[in-house]
């Protein structure tokens, strides 16, 4: 009996090896699992079902397009909000190659990627938001689909951000408010330099 | 009657208890050591992975943004795991012939995912949301460390409970602005206890400290 009693810290030291309550049968997110033939646990959606909140019946808002043709309009009306947001999610995802500026010079092309597209040219200045729409929805020449990374009303806000992009680098001295038009005028001038690697301060959501 | 016990025996009694008191404490020591050191927590050791992946090379020298792979960090518990398509966007053009990245384009080929070695790993017992994190103002780097200088990556932190506990106890010591949250250079300022203290009500973060916060 003494001897079972003196075990008994060695044996409970023992099981606490045990890894069952550390690795309980169930998968984490993207787990494999031997269980089905693809190795996968995460199950693609059967065939004509509709996931929650993906019924999107509004063609317009998450097609961008109207009987096959871009739309002119912003499906909600644009809040300061929400250009802001458009700004933070375009430096996520857009900048890497169209750059902070929208000019198509961003790090990847200039590691060798296909040029991108620049925002200021008449072609696309003149492009209506749907076009851009449907350009993130659906990829544009070596550009792949954004469609599985920004949800829809997202793409419209990075849409709307383009807008304020190409009105930016289009920009006259008269467009300014006066208070920092002066504040313009006193800077020297100086080539515009190439956009910063380093990620700048993002707007507050 | 003779003496049973030689005198040295008292010497040797007092060794005995002596080395029993230190042996004991000595292999306390030695198993909390162990357990805090890199061979149990895995703290710093790279893991072999399929292809190996540089943070370093895609953060701070492409400048790409965390969310750009990890897309569902501010939304959901689980940040996100980019699939091929994401790793195709740019490899479709650049580095087309690498050896290094040939599981890559095989996946993309095939259909069949990469198999990633998961680098943190929580026990199943302990419930953890990203989201919450992010939008109360914990940085990536607070919890993961600088993956932006890691060539390839490593577990920055242990994920013991003291070290969650450490944070859920008092936020303020490691809070930062919202907008700071993805900035992986960011340095804690001179005030953080005061700033903190300020995002801590601006941002009604709560001090969770109950068991069923985390396990539930």
């Amino acid at each position: 009996m003494r001897h079972r009693i003196t075990l008994l810290p060695l044996i409970l030291s023992l099981a606490a090896c045990r890894q069952d309550m550390h690795n309980q049968p169930r998968y984490k997110p993207l787990a494999g699992t031997g269980f089905f033939g693809d190795g996968r646990s995460a199950r693609p959606s059967p065939e004509g079902t509709v996931a929650r909140g993906e019924l999107h019946i509004d063609k317009a808002r998450y097609t961008g397009k109207v009987d096959g043709n871009d739309v002119t309009a912003f499906p909600f009306p644009i809040t300061r909000a929400d250009v802001s947001r458009g700004q933070q999610r375009f430096n996520i995802y857009c900048s890497p190659c169209h750059s902070r500026l929208g000019d198509g010079n961003g790090m990847i092309v200039r590691r060798g990627f296909r040029q991108a597209a620049n925002y200021n040219t008449d072609k696309l200045r003149n492009a209506p938001v749907g076009h851009f729409f449907d350009v993130i929805t659906n990829g544009f020449g070596a550009m792949p689909s954004y469609a599985s990374r920004i949800p829809p009303d997202d793409r419209w806000r990075i849409v709307a951000y383009i807008r304020v992009l190409q009105f930016s680098q289009n920009a006259k001295l008269e467009d300014a408010p006066p208070a920092e038009r002066q504040e313009l005028e006193a800077m020297p001038v100086t080539p515009s330099p190439a956009p910063s690697p380093t990620p700048q301060k993002e707007v507050s959501r | 009657m003779a003496q049973i016990f030689h005198r040295s025996a008292n010497s040797l009694a007092n060794i005995t208890i002596a080395a029993v008191i230190l042996g004991i404490g000595g292999l306390l020591w030695a198993s909390y050591r162990i357990d805090q050191g890199s061979f149990i927590t895995e703290v710093g050791i790279a893991r072999q992975q399929p292809v190996p992946f540089s943070h370093k090379h895609h953060v701070t020298d492409d400048g790409i943004d965390c969310r750009y792979c990890h897309t569902s960090v501010e939304v959901s518990p689980f940040a996100g795991l980019p699939p091929t398509e994401t790793c195709m966007s740019c490899h479709s053009q650049i580095w087309t012939n690498a050896e290094m990245l040939e599981p890559v384009r095989a996946s993309y080929r095939t259909g069949q995912s990469i198999e990633w070695t998961r680098v943190y790993d929580l026990p199943d017992f302990v419930y953890f949301n990203h989201s919450i994190h992010i939008n109360k103002g914990v940085g990536c780097s607070t919890c993961h460390g600088r993956v932006d200088l890691m060539p390839l990556t490593y577990k920055a932190n242990t994920l013991y409970m003291q070290w969650c506990v450490e944070c859920h106890r008092n936020p303020a010591k490691y809070v930062r602005p919202r907008e700071e949250v993805f900035n992986m250079t960011y340095q804690a300022p001179g005030n953080q206890m005061e700033l903190g203290r300020r995002l801590v009500a601006e941002y009604k973060v709560q001090s969770l400290t109950d068991c069923v916060t985390c396990h539930r």
